[in-house]
């Protein structure tokens, strides 16, 4: 079941048309996953060199231009502070999608190793573990990560730390049966019969054929990771002003908002709910297809 | 009540297409015959014939976007063009037991409320005259504590319980006409005699007609009075059940006997049709068992053939004359 | 479960504060230099010296009747500070649940029901509102119906139901926003695969009308997985209302909840954690509950455990 159907005529002749081409990598997302994973690649390359390609330097203030609209080559306007507002999106991507992607890859990183592990062992490891897990799904994420800013220090590392491990419960309770479907199959016991070592099977094969699935979870988290680290920022827990970020700009365009000059704000919002869209899309397209794959 | 010529279900000329990937695909091709009142006819065809689809145009339960054409009638009216009242009346003489009755009663409702829906919801009867005759039927079908079924969920029944559940709640609007499509496949080998003869039973009490859905040959023999088989949706051959059986015109009844274990003396043959069943829209051009057919000939895959009579049967075969006497001893041998 | 899960979750809540730098005595005395007398006298008002499990039973045994500490900058009892907010955070999801239960379904069984357009404008609005967050739905809606439009007002909680009700609207709105989309894509999911049931056709062949149809059979077994979602959403929204809270400054424990942890406020952030949580645990309780008694399938004995 997709979020987005196009008319089924549409549906046929994009499918007739990717269904032997298109990217590997993307190969059965048909035209809207393409579509989003062009917006994703772009918005990537924003993220690590959008400070470089920016026309302007993102943290020159000059109060004179504050809230002043599009000017020569600013095509944005000026912020609160006269800043120059494009420039600071640009520099703003960084946090704000690799923040979320160092979310990600942590959570499925514990969470893919927890799941395995526990489908592995099973007994009273996967009791006792699972019982942890189920602790930590009583704390909303961004409970966890207001703990954390108090405990370590308000910032991106430490809220970054504290959505990847809310997250692991959810992907390791995803990934968890998907690993023990997977481990019941005859081939993982032919594997076992030829003598190989269990980490080989579980990293070589276990873990190979469920790469489908853990791409797909992992796409479908990145929208949560974002959206949720940016609140964290918005609330002024997380990336700390000056610095250009998206969730910071939000918040800092509020004043503005108020007096009746909502460019930052509203430019800030719209980056992230382009990437969230994208993502999602494309996480719809490939939970689809790992769905199809895994049956 | 009885209409011209004692029809109770007239059947004429039905075709039905389905929109496959958009495309419209013939699922139903030519589809003709009659049951009289308290007769019961079989339907015997393989998965993918067609037979189920007869019986869901028959009780206006096509998918939506099918198209469909030709003419079925009940005790004389046009069913395609009943409405309202007329349409309640036609769903309540004719009743529909499902294959899967742990998929066609909804799971989350008591079985009490399952039975007595139609009763009271169309039929205005009380909700305890519709619990007791509910009681009354399900002792009918052979289950004595009605009271506590009818508060029992599906899931806390078996199989072969709810399939009785089904056909008792299918008899309480007192149905002339039962569709039973494959009342049993879904049921233990060992439930599956019992449900048979319950209906087979309840029946013939009642007078009811019967159009009984199954890929048994010999279970719509011992049950019908006559039988129609069904080939990649046309019927290729209608005839008394007994003589359809013991001597087939059409050579895919043939096979289909043949395709049955039968022991003769001590050496089991079983006879298989070379290939797989075609879809109708997939059929040959001509006579769509043609290019399975072991007595085809070139002439077979030009024209398509066309129900006719033979002896006291109608047979979709232009060789079946020829064919006659041979196909007993081809079937069991080919 | 639950009782074991909220012991262990306020355990993780207190270790965490207390491994929190910062120096108790510096926060009492606001930063002059201590005699040291009277270091000693905070420090057995306080309890600073007990041993780490004794410290944490006292305050679980005191959260327990309902005492959760006192707030050492503003030197006032917790459990009264956040009984003075909850309510508005109370309303706040409320009112935002209501939102969420009524346009989310509306829309999903639209969609689920009716193929075509309808089903498509659907689909097209809940992709777009899945992907606005909550804070950037607040500053859209404060820019447009607030401060451009003047329809309500853009700050505070107002006083009386009626103007409360107001206030809440737009704050509501924003929480609401993300959420509906989750609860329409589920509902209509959820209405297609009961659409497409074998019990459906039974009940079409035996002449039940289609509106008894939809309401009898298609929503009353569509409502299992609805409740679902609605009552994990619902429980997401406490937490959640700390970022709306704070985007249209209102008086709620979300917002109080931020401003103790920027200001350090150990006592607080461990209250206010500890409720929201113990709120979380119980509505997902709730639902569970609520599943069980909704599906006979599902025994109740086997939920609880």
């Amino acid at each position: 079941m997709s979020l987005v159907e196009l008319p089924t005529a549409t549906v046929a002749s994009s499918r007739r048309l990717l269904a032997g081409r298109g990217l590997p990598f993307l190969r059965g997302t048909g035209v809207v996953g393409h579509v989003s994973a062009f917006v994703l690649f772009c918005a990537l390359l924003v993220a690590v060199f959008g400070a470089t390609i920016a026309p302007h330097d993102p943290d020159l203030t000059n109060l004179s231009f504050a809230f002043v609209g599009r000017f020569q080559n600013h095509y944005l306007g000026f912020d609160s502070q006269g800043r120059d507002l494009l420039s600071r999106l640009l520099a703003g991507a960084r946090s704000a999608i690799l923040g979320p992607l160092a979310v990600v890859l942590l959570s499925m990183l514990f969470g893919t190793a927890l799941a395995i592990a526990t489908a592995w062992k099973g007994g009273r490891f996967d009791t006792i573990v699972s019982a942890a897990l189920d602790v930590l799904f009583a704390f909303p994420a961004i409970v966890l990560a207001i703990i954390a800013s108090v405990v370590i220090e308000p910032g991106l590392k430490a809220a970054s730390l504290a959505l990847a491990i809310a997250y692991t419960p959810y992907i390791a309770r995803v990934l968890r049966s998907a690993a023990l479907r997977e481990r019941s199959r005859d081939y993982i016991a032919a594997l076992e019969v030829q003598g190989l070592r269990a980490w080989v099977i579980c990293v070589r094969h276990l873990g190979r054929n469920m790469v489908p699935l853990i791409v797909a979870q992992g796409t479908i988290l990145f929208g949560y990771a974002m959206v949720d680290l940016a609140a964290i920022s918005f609330l002024g827990l997380g990336v700390q002003p000056p610095q250009a970020d998206w969730g910071v700009m939000v918040s800092t365009g509020q004043s503005g908002v108020l007096q009746g000059y909502p460019m930052e704000s509203l430019c800030a919002g719209l980056c992230i709910v382009v990437v969230v869209i994208a993502v999602n899309l494309l996480g719809e397209r490939l939970s689809d297809r790992s769905n199809l794959v895994t049956r | 009540m009885s209409t011209v010529d004692g029809r109770l279900l007239d059947v004429d000329s039905v075709a039905v297409r389905l929109p496959v990937a958009g495309e419209p695909r013939t699922v139903l091709h030519d589809v003709s015959f009659h049951i009289a009142p308290g007769e019961a006819v079989g339907l015997v065809g393989e998965s993918g014939s067609g037979k189920s689809m007869t019986a869901r145009a028959i009780a206006r339960l096509l998918p939506p976007g099918a198209d469909a054409t030709g003419r079925i009638s009940f005790a004389g009216s046009d069913v395609a063009a009943l409405k309202g009242a007329a349409l309640r009346t036609y769903r309540a003489e004719v009743a529909m037991v499902f294959q899967d009755p742990r998929a066609h009663i909804n799971p989350v409702r008591r079985i009490g409320d399952f039975m007595t829906e139609a009763l009271r919801t169309n039929h205005g009867v009380s909700k305890t005259e519709a619990a007791a005759r509910a009681i009354g039927l399900l002792a009918e079908v052979g289950i004595a504590d009605g009271q506590r079924r009818l508060e029992q969920h599906p899931h806390e029944l078996s199989g072969g319980l709810l399939q009785r559940v089904m056909i008792a709640s299918a008899l309480l609007t007192e149905p002339r006409l039962l569709l039973a499509d494959e009342p049993t496949t879904a049921l233990d080998v060992t439930t599956q005699a019992d449900v048979m003869a319950i209906l087979d039973d309840l029946r013939r009490e009642r007078g009811m007609a019967l159009l009984f859905i199954t890929h048994d040959l010999e279970l719509a023999s011992a049950v019908c009075d006559r039988t129609a088989v069904m080939y990649a949706g046309q019927l290729v051959e209608q005839r008394t059940s007994s003589q359809l059986h013991d001597d087939p015109l059409h050579p895919y009844t043939a096979g289909l006997v043949g395709a049955r274990p039968s022991i003769d003396g001590d050496v089991i043959r079983l006879a298989a049709i070379p290939g797989r069943p075609r879809s109708a829209y997939e059929a040959p051009a001509g006579c769509a068992f043609a290019d399975r057919c072991a007595h085809a000939e070139d002439a077979c895959g030009t024209a398509r053939p066309a129900l006719e009579p033979l002896e006291d049967g109608l047979v979709r075969c232009r060789r079946a004359g020829e064919l006659r006497g041979l196909l007993r001893a081809g079937g069991r041998h080919g | 479960m639950l009782v074991v899960t909220l012991f262990v979750a306020s355990f993780a809540i207190y270790t965490a504060m207390y491994l929190a730098p910062g120096n108790p005595i510096a926060a009492l005395t606001g930063g002059r230099t201590p005699t040291p007398q009277a270091i000693q006298v905070l420090e057995e008002r306080y309890h600073l010296n007990d041993p780490f499990l004794l410290r944490y039973a006292r305050w679980l045994g005191n959260a327990l009747t309902g005492d959760l500490g006192v707030s050492i900058p503003l030197r006032s009892d917790v459990s009264t500070l956040i009984r003075q907010r909850i309510g508005t955070t109370v309303q706040l999801v409320a009112f935002a649940s209501l939102i969420i239960v009524v346009v989310g379904i509306a829309l999903g069984v639209l969609g689920g029901l009716r193929r075509g357009v309808v089903d498509n404008v659907v689909i097209v609005l809940s992709t777009l509102s899945a992907a606005v967050p909550s804070f950037v739905a607040s500053i859209i809606l404060l820019s447009v119906f607030a401060v451009n439009l003047g329809w309500f007002p853009v700050l505070g909680g107002g006083d009386g139901f009626l103007d409360q009700v107001r206030h809440l609207t737009l704050p509501a709105f924003a929480l609401a926003f993300s959420s509906i989309a989750l609860v329409a894509r589920i509902t209509r999911a959820a209405v297609r695969d009961e659409m497409g049931r074998e019990h459906v056709q039974t009940a079409i062949s035996r002449g039940i009308p289609y509106p008894l149809i939809i309401r009898r059979h298609v929503m009353r077994n569509a409502a299992i997985p609805i409740t679902t979602i609605v009552g994990i959403t619902v429980a997401s929204l406490f937490a959640a209302s700390a970022v709306v809270e704070r985007a249209f400054t209102l008086n709620g424990i979300g917002a109080y909840l931020i401003q103790a942890a920027l200001s350090k406020d150990i006592a607080v952030v461990q209250g206010i954690s500890l409720v929201i949580v113990a709120v979380f645990v119980v509505v997902n309780a709730i639902v569970d509950f609520l599943y069980a008694t909704l599906d006979p399938r599902v025994s109740l004995g086997a939920s609880a455990s």
